[in-house]
């Protein structure tokens, strides 16, 4: 029951949190603000549903996938906003600083 | 030597994790997948230090979790950033020393300002690094050096 | 139930994504949209797994989280050298990443 509750929680806040990214990615002015609202979704809220998801499936195979899903997620979201942003800087777009 | 022996291992834990068969056919073509494989790397002579570091998992443990509370913590920043009305953001591009050594210990300096949410890595140099900020809290959070302290570089674990 | 809601959250994600898609202005935020549009699949996939109770459909999603992230980095390279495979070693010099 309380697993149930927790998930549901998970799942909610995760969905929200994505919302949330996708209001930013038209909130913010220029590209590379833009960057930070896409990672938003990038790591919380991933994390969030998919461990809403693994508390629904306990300790098994199904789990270990997710975990699995995560990890690359973790790892390949970085390298590529990483790249994004590179490439955008080289491409000549100029970010919109505030000093 | 140690490191293909742990590559192989990982690579025949992750064939079971994901397959989850145990039936003698099934286990004798995960085998043959793991050679082929563990073959393919070794002839691209990708095993090494770097690609593969076994080397400092304690401290790379550490590590992690404090770029998870780091994280959580800049999420709600941006979070509250954006649904705050107005102009809530003031964007700055800033250049960080990288005081690590080994290579791998840059990329993960760089990895880990990124995945934070306010801060991306933008270009990466031999001994400085372009960050671009989402807003002066978070760019001065960064200039104080202190994510930069815990990344475990070669030298200070081994 | 929770999986319907968690679809649907993702789902309204997607279509934001799409419209700053659809918006632009410059390429780069079209590749941004695009990445966070894959990144959301990997993710819409996951919960229909469950919604559907099929959780063969992970390794679905696993796959899609791999070619997701090798996609973005080869349309940024194409939009960044104009080419994707050079024939022969006549621009090699370029051909090399920053």
């Amino acid at each position: 029951m309380i697993l149930e509750m927790l998930s549901w929680v998970f799942l909610v806040a995760g969905g929200l949190l994505g919302i949330i990214g996708g209001i930013g990615i038209h909130r913010f002015p220029d590209f590379f603000s833009r960057l930070h609202a896409a990672g938003i979704t990038d790591t919380l809220c991933a994390a969030l549903i998919l461990s809403g998801l693994g508390l629904q499936s306990g300790f098994s195979l199904v789990s270990f996938k997710l975990v699995l899903i995560f990890a690359f997620i973790l790892f390949t979201s970085p390298t590529a906003s990483h790249a994004l942003a590179n490439a955008a800087l080289h491409g000549g777009v100029k970010p919109q600083l505030d000093d | 030597m140690t490191h293909i022996i742990s590559l192989t291992i990982t690579l025949s834990l992750l064939w079971l994790g994901l397959s989850g068969h145990v039936e003698p056919l099934m286990l004798a073509i995960g085998v043959a997948s793991v050679f082929l494989v563990l073959f393919i790397t070794l002839r691209m002579e990708a095993v090494d230090h770097t690609r593969y570091p076994i080397h400092f998992t304690s401290s790379l443990f550490r590590f992690w979790r404090y770029l998870v509370r780091e994280i959580i913590l800049s999420n709600i920043d941006v979070i509250r950033r954006i649904l705050t009305p107005g102009k809530s953001i003031s964007p700055q591009m800033i250049t960080l020393p990288l005081p690590q050594k080994s290579d791998l210990a840059k990329v993960m300096y760089a990895n880990a300002i990124t995945l934070t949410p306010g801060t991306v890595s933008v270009q990466l140099d031999r001994d400085t690094i372009m960050v671009h900020a989402l807003s002066k809290e978070a760019a001065d959070a960064l200039e104080t050096g202190e994510m930069a302290s815990r990344v475990p570089d070669d030298e200070a674990s081994s | 139930m929770m999986y319907a809601a968690a679809a649907t959250a993702i789902l309204v994600t997607i279509g934001l994504a799409l419209a700053r898609a659809l918006l632009g202005p410059t390429v780069y935020d079209r590749i941004l949209a695009v990445n966070m549009i894959g990144t959301k699949t990997v993710l819409l996939i996951a919960v229909f797994a469950f919604l559907s109770g099929r959780t063969d459909i992970l390794d679905i999603a696993l796959v899609y989280a791999l070619i997701n992230f090798i996609a973005v980095v080869a349309v940024l390279k194409l939009v960044e050298l104009g080419y994707l495979f050079t024939s022969g070693d006549t621009e090699e010099q370029e051909a090399k990443p920053e």
